[in-house]
């Protein structure tokens, strides 16, 4: 979800958030979570707000946000397509898969295409090891990813 | 008598396509107007079948694999709902070797049963540890957990009966089980099939610590990378609630224990105890310097017992079956089952439970059977990215924590990635170099700089830029983050390196022509 949205409707809907969880013990990865859940990413203007509701300082939630890997600061693709790129998909060839997907959506890593369709993303291990390589897309997974299966979830896609 | 059909739901399952498979069985049962039910079971752990789909028979359940979804039309015309021939047609699934071989204590009900089935749980022995926990007093299941010899297996091999007495002999008003279930080392995948294959059992072991230590709450904190693991384990949790296994009195007795699953945010670092305890009360995932030990300062600066989830899981038959049955599987210092997670380049790659003991060798060779690709094994990186890499001359290695520290190794999370010849060790070495620069988590210096170093270091070697004197240096900067990081990650770096290098001296031999450019 990235649709615009006002700054007050923003602000709004991340109060239900935060005030729905913030009674947990360490309320702070799940109300991250549940934000970029809701709006695609974490939006800088949704900092303040958390650290308000948790006195705490904007610099320490501003820490914590950039301090994890899966928190976005912009919005992703419509898709994201994960690679595994860690030792056990090495080992079946993951790095000349990463070039192929490279070449085939004419982006690098942690990059969108221009016509926001697809964001590619490095994962290090999506516990299927066993039947590398592996991938994930949109939270769905895939083994034994070869070029011609790499082609056939890009195309999906682009579509 | 109504037909069971099994197909699993665990991720590597699905990631080769069992939800197709499985649509595909449920239409035809359908269409063909079949007295039969299709369960979603865990995996067995032998991904070169999967799909494996099983049949229940009145000569056991027979396995048929790997199945596409355009076999399935096939297998019922071929009868396989009575156990029919076909040309994916294995026999009793207890009989394939890789199985029959294996000795499953942990992961006895994991692809046997309806993960999230209650009954399913209780009628394979399931429950059964907690209920004599419930009788026993808090001394007695620690020692029964720490003559049992257990030990941590997220890595560091730390005895689970000592840390239980530490948090038990504390004194505070609240205490927490915390089960570190952030599995992020290449290899392994043990946590996640019990997650999604037996859920129960980790839960079972979580309240039985909670017992033995007096903690009344727990967490799972996992990975963001194992959305089916959340999915199953939030499941499971609410049905415990239900059934009164969780909440105010567990299973009718004093105890009161209640749990929650956390995600992660993609951070290796938060695997490593007090990193994890930072994440977990929301904090930026650094680590913190021991003491105090968080059996004494844990999660919100209380006395926690942190175990990894194979621990934890343990836990229930060495409560059900006693200390010395459990005690007498293995080897030295390493008792019990260890489930060794064989990957990567390997014919047979899976998840194969045994007591300590077998040859590196044999698990490479024999159980896995080679290569995938049939080319010769270069290398077997053993306990994921921190991990040493051991060349066929140190297969003689047993699997045991004390023998394989011995030969500069670890076993780790018991993750066993295999390479063919095509494999480049310099590369090798570079990537742990690179992984360990990405995934620091910045508060010391050996590890947050010497890893940004050491793949510059590596990268003269491989441009051939005074190769000899980078090499020493490279050795020099792994010595500095062996001995001076505070956690794994960079003081276990420099293992896969360095084992790199020494083993496999050519790899890191200079290119002579970009030499004679300089």
């Amino acid at each position: 979800m990235n649709m615009r949205i006002s700054a007050g409707e923003l602000t709004e809907r991340s109060l239900q958030i935060i005030r729905d969880l913030k009674h947990l013990e360490g309320p702070m990865l799940p109300i991250l979570h549940a934000i970029q859940a809701e709006f695609g990413y974490v939006p800088e203007e949704v900092k303040p707000v958390i650290a308000s509701e948790l006195n705490l300082s904007r610099a320490e939630v501003h820490g914590v946000v950039t301090f994890y890997h899966e928190f976005r600061d912009h919005p992703a693709g419509r898709h994201v397509l994960k690679l595994c790129r860690a030792e056990a998909c090495q080992s079946m060839g993951s790095d000349r898969i990463a070039d192929r997907a490279r070449q085939l959506l004419g982006i690098d890593f942690h990059q969108t295409t221009l016509d926001g369709s697809v964001t590619l993303e490095a994962v290090y291990c999506l516990g299927l090891c066993a039947c590398a390589p592996a991938a994930m897309v949109d939270g769905e997974v895939y083994g034994r990813v070869d070029e011609h299966c790499l082609s056939e979830i890009v195309a999906g896609l682009s579509r | 008598m109504t037909v069971t059909i099994y197909v699993p739901r665990d991720a590597a399952a699905l990631a080769l396509g069992a939800e197709k498979v499985a649509n595909a069985i449920t239409q035809e049962i359908a269409a063909r107007g079949l007295d039969a039910k299709v369960v979603r079971n865990g995996s067995r752990g032998m991904f070169w079948l999967e799909p494996l789909v099983e049949v229940s028979t009145e000569h056991g359940r027979i396995a048929y694999g790997p199945v596409k979804a355009g076999d399935v039309k096939g297998l019922f015309d071929a009868g396989f709902v009575d156990g029919g021939q076909h040309a994916l047609h294995l026999g009793p699934t207890e009989d394939i070797p890789f199985l029959r071989q294996q000795t499953r204590l942990t992961f006895s009900r994991c692809g046997v049963t309806d993960p999230l089935s209650l009954d399913d749980y209780r009628h394979h022995q399931g429950l059964k540890g907690l209920e004599n926990a419930i009788a026993m007093s808090r001394a007695e299941i620690v020692a029964q957990v720490t003559d049992s010899g257990l030990r941590g297996r997220g890595g560091a091999g730390f005895p689970t009966g000592i840390k239980w007495k530490t948090v038990m002999d504390a004194e505070a008003s609240q205490k927490y089980i915390v089960c570190n279930a952030d599995e992020g080392d290449s290899a392994t995948f043990a946590d996640r099939m019990i997650m999604e294959g037996d859920p129960f059992v980790l839960i079972e072991g979580m309240i039985i610590a909670c017992i033995a230590t007096g903690a009344t709450k727990g967490y799972v904190y996992t990975r963001s990378e194992y959305p089916h693991a959340i999915a199953t384990m939030r499941e499971a949790v609410e049905i415990a609630r239900a059934a009164g296994i969780l909440g105010p009195s567990v299973l009718g007795s004093a105890h009161a224990f209640d749990m929650e699953i956390r995600s992660g945010a993609g951070a290796y670092v938060c695997g490593e105890e007090t990193s994890l305890l930072n994440s977990l009360e929301g904090k930026r995932g650094i680590v913190r310097a021991k003491p105090p030990l968080p059996a004494l300062q844990g999660f919100l600066g209380r006395p926690t017992v942190v175990n990894n989830v194979i621990s934890l899981a343990s836990v229930p038959v060495i409560m059900d079956r006693g200390a010395a049955f459990y005690r007498d599987f293995g080897m030295g210092r390493s008792r019990g089952t260890i489930p060794i997670q064989i990957a990567g380049n390997v014919k047979y790659g899976g998840l194969y439970e045994t007591a300590f003991g077998l040859s590196l060798g044999e698990i490479v060779d024999h159980i896995g059977g080679g290569t995938a690709t049939g080319r010769p094994v270069k290398a077997v990186q053993v306990g994921g990215p921190l991990g040493a890499y051991f060349p066929r001359a140190l297969f003689d290695t047993p699997f045991d924590y004390e023998a394989f520290a011995a030969r500069d190794g670890l076993i780790g999370h018991a993750g066993i990635t295999v390479f063919d010849d095509s494999a480049d060790m310099l590369k090798q070495a570079r990537f742990a170099m690179e992984f360990c620069a990405i995934e620091s988590c910045g508060k010391c210096t050996p590890c947050r700089i010497g890893s940004t170093r050491g793949v510059e270091t590596v990268d003269k070697i491989l441009a051939g830029i005074e190769p000899e004197k980078n090499k020493a240096l490279l050795a020099d900067l792994c010595n500095t983050m062996k001995f001076g990081s505070l956690c794994a990650l960079g003081g276990f770096t420099p293992y896969p390196v360095m084992s790199a290098m020494n083993h496999f001296p050519e790899d890191f031999s200079p290119a002579p022509m970009v030499e004679a450019a300089e």
